[in-house]
Order: C-alpha cells, then structure tokens, then sequence
C-alpha cells in the first residue's frame, strides 16, 4: 500500500496542479494577514477562505483524479492485491498530498503571524476537512462511472454543505421559532463538517459571549477539552463513513 | 499690657493641638484620642494594627495616618463613622467591617454632614468600602478600595453615595465589590479619573442621580461596566470600557434615562458596548467602538437620539435594533462594513449605509441562529439583503457615513495607573 501512496503523491505532484493550489492558498493567507493589519481580523479572513475553498478544491481535485487514474487502478486491480488496499492507497495518496499543500499554503503563514491556539485549531480543522472531502469524493466518484455526472456530483454536494445547508438551517429555525431550538440547532450543525469546523474555530475566538444561551450551552459542549474531543469524534465520524462506504462499494463493483 | 495680653490670647480661638496614637505615644488607641480630642485638632495615628471598630467621629477632626497604620475591625461592625463636617481621613489601611443583613456596614461611612475629605486610605475586605448617605459637598480621592469577592448578595458596593449633593470622587481603585461605585438620588457628582474592574455587578451604577458628569475613568471586566438609570443630564466622556465581556455584560447600559452626552469614549471587547432601553435625547459623538460583540443595541422604545461621527471597526454586529427605530439620527459615523464609494472626493460615502445587518434582525428574533455567524450563507443574505432592503429597519441609515475613520477627541490624560 505505501507503494502506491507513493506512486500516487509522485504523480500529483508531476501535475502541478497542487503546487497552484498551495501557492494560491499561500498569497491569499499572506494578503489576508498583511490586509487587515491585525491578527484576529487576518484568522477570520483566513476561517472563511479554509471553509469555502478547501472542501471545493478537495471534492474537485479528489473526484477528478480518481477518474484520471482509473486506468492505473484497472492495471492494479489486476495484480494480487487487496480492492481495499488499492482505494486506501489512492485515497492516502490524495488526502496527503491535499493536506501537504494546505500546511504550505496556510499553514506556514499561521506559524508565521498568527502562532496561537485559535491559528492551529484553525489549522486542525483544515485538515479535517481536507481527509473529510477527499472520503466524499472518493465515494462519489466509486459510486458513479461517469465522468462528467461524478464531477457535477461533487459541486453539487460542495454547494449543499457550504450553503444550502446554511440556508436549510435558518429556514427551519424560521419555521419553528417559537420552540427552544437550542440543541436542535447544535444536531444540526453536527450534520454539517463545515459548520462544525467553524464553530469549534469560532469558540476558540471566544465568541461565545455573544451567543447567549446558545453559547453557554455550545462552550459547555465544545469549548472544553472533552467538548473539542467529541467535535473531533464527529468529524471522524464524517471521515469514516464514506470512506467504509467507498470502501464496499468499490470491493463489489465491476470495474 | 502684661495683664491684657493672655485676655486677647482667650478671645482668639484655641490653637489646634497634635494628638499622637501608637506605641509608646500619648495614646494607645485611636477611639481614646478622638475621645480626647477637641474641635480642630489633629491625631496622627503611627504605624500598627488597631483593632477597633464602631469609631464615631463627632467633631471637626484631621485623622492622618503615616506610614500606613491598620485599622482592622475584625468583622465586626461598621469601622468609622463620620458625622462632623470638614472632616479629613487619609492615609489609613482600613479592614474588615462586619457584615449585616439589616444595616449597611461600612469601612468608612459619612453620615448627615459636609465638607468630609476622605483620601488615600486603603479599604480591603469591607462590605461597603466608603458609604456617603446624606452628605454634601464631599470628596473622596485616590483611596484603593477591594471587597472580598463574595456573592452579589453578601457583597457591598465600593464607594456608595446615597442621597448626597455635589460629590468629587477622583483617582480611586474599586474592584471585588458588588457595584464599584454606586450612586443613587446623589446628585451633581463628578465621577473622574478612577479605576473600576472586577466587580460583581456593574463597575459604576446611577440611581436618580441628575446632572452628574463621569469622564477619563477605566471600567474592565466588570458584569457591566456602566448603568445609569432613571437619570436626567449626565454627561459621560472619554472613558474606557474595556473587556465587560460574558453573556449578559454591557460596556454602558442606559436604562430609562434622557439627555445625556456621551463623547469620546472607548470600547473595546464588551459583550455589547452600548444598550439603550427607553432612553431618549442622548449625543453619542466621537466614540469609538471596536471588537465588540454588538455596538450599539437599541429598544425600540429609545427615540430623538443622534449618532455622530463615532468610529465602528472589527465589531460582530454594528448596529442591534428590535424594530423600527424613531428620530434616531445617525451621521457621518465611520463603519468598516461600508461599502460605498466616494466620487466626489469629499470624505463622505455617496451612498447611505444601513447599520442593522440582515444576519442582526435574525439573531435579534432568533438567538440561537447565532451559530451560523460567518457562515457564507449568512454573508450573501446580508449582500441580497444590502441591494434590496425589505426586513431591516428603512429608517436606520447614516446618509453621509465617513470614508475613513473619524480623527476622535483623544482623552485629555489617561486614567491613572494601579498604585
């Protein structure tokens, strides 16, 4: 399995295609931390580019090159090897090589400006994301053989978590405003691994004044180490799931 | 001569005499000097621990401490009580007062008189640190007053003034009480140059106390910083309100009050910097508000109020109101959420700026939806929201908003530092 991880970040790499990524990410933190002139403002441009960019660029570029390299996998597929350890190998070598261009692109600029709990919980999250959405790429991708609908399976579902969820949320505390919403809020920001990225990230900022009853209740929940540790669980959760999925999908599929 | 010379000398009045407390002085206690003392007299009081309490000074004294003595009064009953006029007390370390349930016991209490200077004294563990109740004309400067952090309910309040007129309280230290400084039917009071922080419940609290003014004082982390309510004409100027931070903390809260003028102020990291409820013909000019939760949060009851070149930068939500406002004026205030663009060159956006976010009325109907703050979902709302405004309220909008930050009043001297 560590061969094909191997083989699989030497061919990213050849492509390019990461090194615009971690370059883009790079200017862009850097501009944001030289903007503002002040840290905390700098970490909050950078929250919104990790959040909206990272699971885009992850489902595309995940999506995309499994679809490139299924000729490579069709030739594995003949060799005495496991289904398994071939999709761990594919999925390991793009979910390193995405999250290698993220700790340049983002991660050398937080070390140099912002080196604080919030800057590596910010990191942290990136991260997550990044192994969350290649998982869902790859299942998206196992699950359909053609191109251009996989493609526009990963936009689609990129555009659902950054926005139409967001959207979704406030059209069902619209509707039931006049119950205690608070917990049902929280299940519903756990459905979503972006919001509840943000949300940790958000607390470390300590917002949570702000947040009234929402937030005492959401710093109980997430603002303690057990409190990080369970938004850990759930993002694992994320990560798992699809990636089992993919897993059985692509150990039963005819290729 | 020689016969009319003492005759003159009875008809001046007594000359003042010293008395001395301490050991190996004339007296051994300070009750047993101010026993023995007359009008006029002085009684310094040398270093050392007394341990007296229930000390009534009914005469005209200077009760001067050198070199810190300690009076402590092992909390039992109130320490000193004042109730002759043009008293002075300084330089005392007084600790410890009793605690009671039906009285207010105080470390220095000035009852029924006038003209009492009490000043540099250290007021550690009382229940109330400096009580005024009926008293003119009084001063109280540069004393560090500290309770013993205990609940709201068994706490006093720092330096208390209850019906008095015409209070200085300058240059003092209050935290760890219940209200830092509380001031209640205590009118034309002059609040300057103190430090508030670390109290229970508000740093500095108004009670129908009319034309009274507070400037250059520094209120941190306290459950609020400032209250003024049920009150006429306060002007209030170039504080700092600083980290009154947690889920129902204010920086200033006015509750019911009219015409007051607060300029050149500052706040930084409150919960909300500034709520109003019911108060109307305020001036808030030349503020500036950054990293606040909320700025400014107004009730719809709250009218004829003007925002003036005031400068809002790096809060969560600028603008909070519950409604359409009336006759709330705002002008050229500078905001960073301003979009806007400048043609003609002349420092002031050409197109009026709306305060009150989309994402703020949604929060302010539904609390919980704060959970979805920079979300991207919540910034195109506001975006959609900006080109075509139907939910936020049309008549908050600062038609001449500032292109850059308004150069502010700086404070005349900043709020003397931690002794």
């Amino acid at each position: 399995m560590l061969k094909i991880v191997k083989y699989v970040i030497r061919d990213i790499i050849r492509s390019r295609i990461i090194i615009a990524y971690a370059l883009i990410l790079l200017a862009a933190s850097f501009g944001l931390f030289n903007l503002g002139g002040d840290v905390s403002k700098g970490l909050i441009g950078m929250l919104s580019l990790v959040l909206l960019v990272v699971p885009l660029v992850c489902l595309i570029f995940g999506t995309i090159h499994f679809y490139n390299s299924y000729e490579f996998i069709e030739l594995l597929a003949s060799q005495p090897l496991k289904r398994g350890t071939i999709l761990m190998g594919e999925y390991l070598g793009v979910a390193l090589a995405l999250c290698g261009a993220l700790l340049l692109g983002a991660g050398l600029p937080v070390l140099l400006y912002a080196a604080t709990a919030t800057g590596f919980t910010l990191l942290a999250v990136g991260l997550a994301l990044t192994l969350i959405f290649v998982a869902i790429a790859f299942l998206g991708a196992v699950a359909t053989r053609d191109k251009a609908r996989g493609v526009g399976m990963a936009m689609l579902v990129w555009f659902y978590f950054a926005l139409l969820h967001g959207g979704l949320m406030l059209l069902i505390l619209f509707a039931f405003e006049d119950y205690p919403l608070e917990k049902p809020t929280m299940a519903m920001i756990a459905l979503n691994p972006i919001d509840l990225g943000r949300v940790v990230v958000l607390l470390q900022m300590d917002v949570s004044a702000l947040m009234g009853y929402t937030g005492a209740l959401m710093k109980d929940l997430l603002g303690t180490t057990t409190g990080i540790a369970s938004a850990a669980g759930i993002l694992t959760l994320w990560l798992l799931i699809p990636l089992a999925l993919a897993c059985w999908i692509f150990r039963k599929k005819d290729l | 001569m020689k016969t009319i010379f003492p005759l003159l000398m009875c008809l001046l009045p007594a000359v003042a005499e010293e008395w001395h407390v301490g050991e190996g002085k004339t007296h051994k206690t300070v009750a047993a000097a101010i026993a023995a003392a007359v009008e006029g007299d002085t009684i310094t009081v040398h270093s050392g621990i007394y341990q007296e309490s229930g000390l009534k000074v009914d005469k005209s004294l200077k009760l001067t401490g050198r070199d810190w003595p300690v009076i402590d009064g092992r909390n039992n009953g109130e320490i000193i009580t004042i109730t002759a006029p043009g008293m002075e007390i300084s330089g005392f370390e007084i600790r410890n007062s009793g605690v009671s349930s039906l009285e207010d016991l105080a470390g220095i209490k000035v009852s029924e008189t006038r003209g009492v200077t009490v000043s540099n004294n250290r007021l550690t563990g009382c229940n109330f640190g400096i009580y005024m109740s009926k008293a003119n004309d009084c001063r109280v400067v540069n004393n560090e007053v500290r309770g013993k952090k205990g609940g709201e309910q068994e706490s006093g309040n720092g330096i208390h003034l209850w019906s008095c007129d015409n209070i200085t309280v300058t240059g003092n230290h209050v935290r760890d009480h219940r209200d830092g400084i509380y001031l209640e039917f205590a009118k034309q009071s002059v609040i300057e140059h103190n430090t508030v922080r670390d109290n229970l419940r508000y740093g500095l609290h108004y009670m129908f106390s009319h034309d009274s003014a507070y400037r250059h004082n520094r209120f941190e982390r306290n459950g609020a910083g400032v209250a003024v309510m049920y009150t006429r004409n306060v002007e209030m100027s170039s504080n700092h309100f600083v980290n009154n931070w947690g889920s129902s903390a204010y920086g200033l809260m006015l509750k019911d009050m009219t015409d007051g003028r607060i300029t050149g102020n500052t706040f930084e990291r409150n919960s909300i910097a500034i709520a109003l409820h019911g108060s109307n013909r305020m001036e808030i000019e030349n503020n500036r508000f950054s990293e606040n939760g909320w700025a400014i949060q107004v009730q719809r009851s709250s009218s004829d109020n003007t925002y003036r070149k005031n400068n809002f930068d790096g809060n969560s939500f600028d603008i909070a109101a519950d409604g359409e406002l009336d006759n709330n004026r705002f002008e050229g205030n500078y905001w960073d959420k301003y979009e806007g663009y400048d043609l003609r060159r002349d420092g002031i956006g050409d197109v009026p700026f709306r305060p009150v976010s989309l994402y703020a009325v949604v929060v302010g109907r539904i609390p919980s939806s704060v959970l979805l703050l920079r979300s991207p979902v919540v910034h195109l709302l506001d975006q959609a929201e900006k080109a075509f405004p139907s939910i936020t309220p049309e008549r908050v909008v600062d038609e001449k908003p500032a292109m850059r930050p308004n150069p502010l009043t700086r404070p005349l001297t900043e709020p003397s530092k931690e002794p």
